[in-house]
């Protein structure tokens, strides 16, 4: 594959158009991952295969002005901490505590309805928290896995 | 109408076209698809456990009212399980790349730096 | 402070996951710094083991019960008024502690050693993070309750560890072993998958304790053992399934060959407790035993012969660990034949097997780390190219003579003990299974004389690069390790009184205690 092969313009045209809703829906099965089914790595992994798309519709230029490397490796660390930290903070009673949880105070807190409902979002106290870092750190993840081994190939090409 | 031990025969049948790939080919990228193979027939399995007759997902958001729920637990065992795959696959198509890099060769006959 | 002790269980996970998930980030403020965090972290784990331990030493303490979340003990109360044990714990009593303290020690001393050895190379921040990352998830195969979570912390170990041995991935070998040692773990842990499918579909539940008062010896039963014994053992490294292990062994750096023995080793535990405690009053305990001893007499007789016919340093130690594996199985595989009928003796073989399990990880690595220093310092692995090096390096070559002769089992060292305790527990079954131990530890020594003369002793060849003595940060892990080997050696009655019986007693004994820890007056 020399270096100016491109996909047809309808593979990029599409891909322009909806790798931000992928985005999108990615966040949003991150978000509700203690109401519908989905959550932490489900959502990261949708997010990471926007990030997919855009690699393989544009080869490594498509991800030039929009992924910095660095960024990412330090997001997967923050990611990785958070989740380490939320487990942490209950320590008082036990390691993983849902220590925000029935608390109406604190953002996630309320009690959650009992039987079949409408899904009530602002509930399950640490678990949204939780769910928004194992996220991060997938998306940031796969991601560099898929770039260091397109990369990495590429080199070997080149030399 | 039921699905009698379909899931199971499937199951089974994945698993056995995994090994059939481990034994029988030679490229390393094979190699791996086939193990990938064998985990999603042990994960099927895994899922089909939890089935309960006319059961619905096991989801409290919108469900239809008094109905049976399948197993959650063998779900979560199932994710968790689905996740350390994409790890080992992610690892060991890695270590391919490396192997591609030094010997030039992905046959895996050809790579037996490493005897006796 | 002492607010956090009930909580050291769930701390001997956390503290080494989150040096892990920390060590890139102050990998970024310079070599010394994280090379002192990552001491640090390793210190406060050794430190966490040690007060864990203080519990259980030379007394039968209950179980220490752990539950991850909940206030409420384990069982999460429903309106209904049903009382389901869901939550995921972690159990500790004497078997779990001493494995832990062997970890926290090996891992201690090779994490101290791989400061100096890794100085001129480069990507040492993710290095540090796979080495924590390993040795949390070996921690938490040893420490856990639950099946599901020992399954988790399997396959965490075999990524890290095979990350680890593929480490030096500029050279041609590496990367070829690690992809077929991954293929392997990937296999076991599918096995052991499958056995955990099916023992929850059998008994609905998951828990160690819940498990061992629910079996009862169903054909599902019987064939999640059979996968279980397959895939415990696949990691293991007992023959037949034991091609993996002379690759990992040799092509990863040596520190880190240090803590793939405590990764086999965990296994082994694994396997014990699947065996003694889930499986505790069911199993057909003759029958089992026999086919252990079987297991154990091939892979001793096989990794001591062919060590004999290996040319590369590492891959011959790798064999020599292999056939200690086989003599911690022998000592088990006769005490499950014997104890039914004598237990006297079936016990003594039980303590010598499992004693065996600390001096094993003691004495390999301890030749793992000084083999490593000689490598390093003649600049080629092949025993045919290297000599003269007790000229430079007269400590090393000492301490590479002490782990080979306590690892053959010559008195007073401390493998001599355990092999004693393991001879004398198999000549009461059968004459010939002390005869073959006996001969291969003979084999062993000769094997490890060769060795030693084919790299310290005789004359340096020409155009071998010269190296002084090992330098002190690699000395001084070494040493320590040396100290554990002659003072187990020397006063191996009190260890064993201290930490040994009390392991051996709950496994054999302590099924009961466990089971009644968690479920109480179910």
């Amino acid at each position: 594959m020399n270096s100016d092969y491109r996909m047809s313009v309808v593979v990029r045209t599409i891909t322009r158009l909806t790798y931000g809703l992928i985005i999108v829906f990615g966040f949003y099965v991150i978000m509700h991952g203690h109401l519908t089914p989905g959550g932490g790595f489900q959502g990261g992994a949708v997010v990471s295969s926007a990030f997919a798309l855009l690699l393989v519709a544009f080869g490594s230029a498509g991800l030039k002005g929009r992924v910095n490397r660095h960024w990412f490796q330090t997001l997967e660390e923050v990611g990785a901490i958070f989740f380490l930290a939320l487990g942490l903070f209950g320590i008082g009673t036990a390691f993983f505590f849902n220590l925000f949880a029935n608390n109406p105070g604190v953002p996630f807190g309320q009690s959650v309805p009992f039987g079949p409902n409408s899904g009530a979002v602002s509930t399950a106290g640490t678990l949204p928290w939780m769910n928004w870092a194992v996220g991060l750190k997938v998306l940031t993840g796969l991601t560099s896995v898929v770039i260091a081994m397109l990369i990495g190939g590429r080199k070997e090409e080149r030399e | 109408m039921s699905l009698g031990n379909l899931p199971f025969i499937a199951s089974a049948m994945l698993v056995i076209l995994g090994i059939y790939t481990l034994l029988f080919k030679r490229n390393l990228v094979k190699l791996v698809v086939g193990g990938s193979l064998i985990e999603t027939g042990v994960n099927l399995f895994l899922v089909t456990f939890g089935y309960r007759t006319a059961g619905v997902a096991p989801i409290y958001t919108y469900a239809p009212a008094a109905k049976r729920m399948v197993l959650p637990t063998p779900q979560a065992l199932t994710l968790t399980s689905i996740v350390i795959g994409m790890a080992t696959t992610a690892l060991l198509l890695s270590f391919a790349i490396h192997v591609y890099r030094h010997h030039g060769t992905l046959d895996a006959r050809k790579v037996k730096e490493l005897k006796g | 402070m002492t607010a956090l002790v009930p909580h050291v269980p769930a701390l001997l996970i956390a503290v080494p996951l989150l040096g892990a998930f920390l060590a890139p980030i102050v990998g970024k403020l310079g070599r010394t710094t994280r090379n002192g965090f990552v001491a640090l972290v390793l210190l406060v784990t050794a430190a966490l083991a040690a007060l864990l331990a203080v519990r259980f030493l030379g007394s039968n303490g209950s179980p220490i019960l752990y539950v991850m979340g909940g206030p409420d003990g384990f069982a999460v109360p429903l309106p209904s008024g049903m009382a389901t044990p869901i939550r995921i714990m972690f159990e500790i009593d004497a078997m779990n502690v001493f494995m832990v303290l062997i970890t926290a020690l090996v891992t201690l001393c090779a994490g101290l050693f791989s400061f100096r050895y890794l100085r001129d190379r480069s990507g040492g921040d993710l290095f540090y993070a796979l080495f924590l990352l390993l040795t949390t998830a070996i921690l938490g195969l040893e420490v856990t309750g639950d099946l599901f979570n020992f399954f988790v912390f399997l396959e965490i170990t075999s990524i890290a560890a095979c990350g680890l041995i593929g480490f030096q991935a500029w050279q041609k070998r590496a990367p070829e072993a690690a992809y077929k040692v991954m293929t392997m773990y990937t296999l076991a842990g599918i096995f052991v998958l499958l056995a955990i499918g099916l023992l929850y579909a059998e008994h609905g539940g998951l828990n160690m304790a819940y498990l061992a008062s629910a079996i009862r010896g169903s054909v599902v039963d019987q064939v999640a053992l059979t996968f279980l014994f397959v895939g415990l053992g696949m990691k293991a490294a007992a023959v037949p399934l034991h091609m993996w292990a002379p690759d990992a062994y040799g092509e990863a750096p040596a520190p880190v060959s240090a803590v793939l023995v405590v990764n086999s080793q965990a296994s082994l535990y694994g396997l014990f407790r699947v065996m003694f405690t889930i499986y505790g009053g069911v199993a057909n305990a003759v029958l089992l035993g026999w086919l252990i001893v079987a297991l154990a007499l091939v892979t001793i007789f096989v990794g001591v012969t062919v060590a004999l016919l290996q040319n590369d340093l590492k891959r011959l130690i790798a064999y020599g660990a292999l056939s200690q594996i086989g003599y911690m199985l022998l000592g088990v595989g006769v005490a499950l034949v014997t104890i039914p009928t004598k237990p006297d003796f079936g016990f003594v073989a039980l303590q010598g097997g499992i004693f065996h399990m600390i001096n094993d990880a003691a004495c390999i690595g301890l030749l793992f780390l000084t083999a490593g220093a000689a490598i390093r310092a003649a600049g080629t692995r092949d025993l045919n190219r290297m000599g003269g090096l007790a000229h430079t390096m007269r400590l090393t070559s000492v301490l590479f003579i002490v782990g080979a002769l306590a690892l053959a089992g010559i008195p007073p060292f401390n493998g001599f003990a355990s092999k004693f305790l393991i001879y004398e527990g198999s000549f009461q079954l059968n004459p010939f299974l002390a005869v073959v131990a006996v001969l291969s530890s003979i084999l062993l020594l000769a094997v490890f004389l060769k060795a030693f003369q084919a790299v310290f002793l005789g004359p340096r060849p020409e155009g071998a690069s010269v190296g002084g003595e090992a330098p002190l940060g690699m000395l001084v892990p070494m040493v320590v390790l040396a100290a554990v080997v002659i003072g187990f050696g020397l006063f191996p009655g009190f260890f064993v009184e201290r930490i040994v019986t009390p392991a051996a007693r709950a496994l054999w004994y302590g099924r009961d205690a466990y089971i009644h820890a968690v479920l109480g007056g179910f």
